[in-house]
């Protein structure tokens, strides 16, 4: 049985947070070039079905990464954490690094508790914990992360407000955890430093939890922008997936955009989002001005048959789109800079009967009864390009706009 | 499947008998108190004649409208927010319903909806952006349309 991811919503949000830059070097007024960080800063990304022997996840993109207890050579690889330019922070099944001892995040004697919650009122839900976050030759120190509760984990439960269904196994979460690289710093942001009951953040003891107030610096953090170099952002770069889809396709996550000869922007479009995290989407004569770029969403998810001019499935498919044709939509940041995307959409009748679990062109609706028509440029997108996502703040050689943006 | 639904359906009744725990769908007007606490949110009381909206706006700048019959019980619950609403909070025991429609479908963290004859519900959120809207059909008053619960 396959499921379909959509947005890997993590209990988000971040008001604007300024974030000193942190990218090296770039005198305010000097006209000498950035001095290129030489640090390896590109590691393996695979999108595949994942890790789940139970459920194949649809074009999973998944990223080792390496973790260890703040300041030691303790250390694990974590491999098939799901990369998801959604949201924000490292959060790993508890599993998987029961071995570091990692020391869990205090809030007034009690332990600091992170809950994310999904739009089924799925979560995950377990404490925040500081570990060294070690990725190609990249290192932050001491990054909040959260740590799943799994089942045979002895924890607080989570309370009925975090949620209903725990993802807290592979066979749910379909990942051994998730790496968050949004534009976001935090999870959360300065929100929560003030308010304890905006739901991302309790404060627990062996039986029992309640809200709780947070600083932006103990809150689970990207840990991108903690790195010492290559810190403002990421790039992922994939392959184009040929018609029909494929097993598995291999490709590249760059640390840092126009730090390094690897990571320069190029000719890139640059958008910038607007307050609620959206541009918007041009197609077949419908503009959405809430449009979005995730690779944590499986799938292209845009408009209804009505206006987008194609065939819904029937059945099992129903909500994903039958047609087969090339198309193109024009893309709109708040920024005013505008790009004509072209794409392809392939009967998911046609897809999902093959062996495959990576399309570059599988789709299906985006209509909410209270948002109306979305787009959301999920997976597919993100194959044949790079897309680079500048964290909010920091800015990057080669552009005048200061993050958060997504470019490619 | 057929046991499933029924499950469904006398969990639902059981809601309709017995009232969420703190409120509020399907509960009566007094439980937007109980939410208003909760979220410590202000309260603003809006009439048309037809029905009251009671909009409820935290602190984290989430946004509640809960919609209230001129007979006092709230049908309907529209929410907006840079946060994902606590369903409990908003939905009372209906957070059931939603937990086990997202276990039978194929969808998961998809924008869900549910569109039970005792319940509708439907959600979208993303980082930064989270919406949504549920009601009880059986509890609109007559004349009002689903859309005008928004």
């Amino acid at each position: 049985m396959r499921r379909i991811h959509f947005a890997l919503v993590a209990g988000v949000s971040c008001g604007l947070l300024l974030l000193a830059m942190s990218c090296g070097g770039g005198g305010s007024t000097s006209v000498t070039p950035t001095p290129p960080s030489s640090t390896p800063n590109t590691v393996a990304i695979t999108v595949y079905g994942g890790p789940s022997t139970v459920v194949a996840e649809l074009n999973g993109v998944y990223v080792s990464v390496e973790v260890c207890a703040p300041g030691t050579s303790t250390c694990v690889t974590v491999p098939d954490v799901l990369l998801d330019t959604g949201s924000t922070g490292l959060r790993l099944l508890s599993d998987q690094v029961s071995s570091l001892g990692l020391v869990n995040v205090t809030s007034g004697g009690l332990t600091l508790t992170n809950c994310v919650t999904y739009l089924d009122n799925s979560y995950n839900w377990g404490p925040v914990a500081t570990a060294d976050v070690k990725m190609a030759g990249e290192v932050a120190s001491s990054v909040p992360i959260q740590i799943i509760a799994e089942a045979d984990y002895p924890y607080a439960a989570a309370p009925a407000s975090c949620g209903g269904t725990a993802d807290n196994s592979v066979d749910t979460l379909l990942a051994n955890g998730i790496l968050g690289v949004s534009f976001a710093q935090q999870d959360c942001g300065s929100v929560c430093e003030s308010n304890p009951d905006a739901g991302p953040y309790y404060a627990c003891n062996s039986t029992s939890c309640s809200g709780a107030t947070v600083s932006v610096g103990q809150q689970v953090q990207n840990p991108v922008g903690l790195f010492s170099t290559d810190s403002n952002g990421v790039v992922l770069t994939l392959p184009m997936v040929p018609a029909g889809g494929a097993v598995s396709a291999s490709g590249t996550l760059t640390f840092g955009i126009g730090t390094q000869s690897d990571n320069g922007l190029g000719s890139a479009v640059v958008l910038t989002p607007d307050d609620n995290g959206f541009f918007s989407t041009m197609f077949n004569g419908t503009t959405t001005a809430n449009a979005f770029i995730d690779s944590g969403s499986s799938l292209l998810y845009f408009l209804q048959p009505a206006t987008s001019g194609l065939t819904e499935c029937t059945g099992v498919n129903a909500g994903l789109y039958c047609s087969t044709e090339s198309l193109t939509a024009t893309n709109t940041g708040s920024n005013g800079q505008t790009s004509s995307v072209p794409f392809s959409v392939e009967s998911a009748d046609v897809l999902l009967s093959s062996n495959n679990d990576v399309f570059s062109d599988l789709a299906g609706t985006g209509d909410n009864a209270q948002l109306g028509p979305y787009f959301d440029w999920g997976m597919p997108f993100f194959f044949g390009r790079s897309v680079f996502v500048d964290i909010e703040g920091q800015s990057a050689t080669g552009t005048a706009t200061v993050g958060p943006f997504w470019a490619y | 499947m057929a046991v499933d639904m029924a499950v469904l359906g006398a969990v639902i009744v059981m809601l309709g008998l017995c009232g969420p725990a703190y409120a509020v769908l399907g509960g009566n007007a007094a439980t937007v108190k109980a939410d208003q606490a909760q979220m410590k949110a202000s309260l603003k009381i809006t009439s048309n004649g037809r029905f009251e909206v009671h909009e409820l706006q935290a602190e984290s700048g989430n946004v509640v409208r809960e919609f209230v019959s001129p007979d006092g019980q709230v049908f309907g619950v529209a929410w907006t927010g840079h946060f994902m609403p606590q369903y409990s909070v908003m939905l009372g025991g209906y957070t059931d319903v939603i937990t086990k429609a997202a276990q039978t479908r194929r969808n998961h963290r998809a924008p869900l909806a549910i569109n039970e004859p005792g319940f509708v519900f439907s959600a979208f959120g993303h980082m930064k952006y989270y919406t949504g809207r549920a009601y009880i059909p059986s509890m609109v008053p007559a004349g009002v349309l689903a859309e005008e619960i928004k």
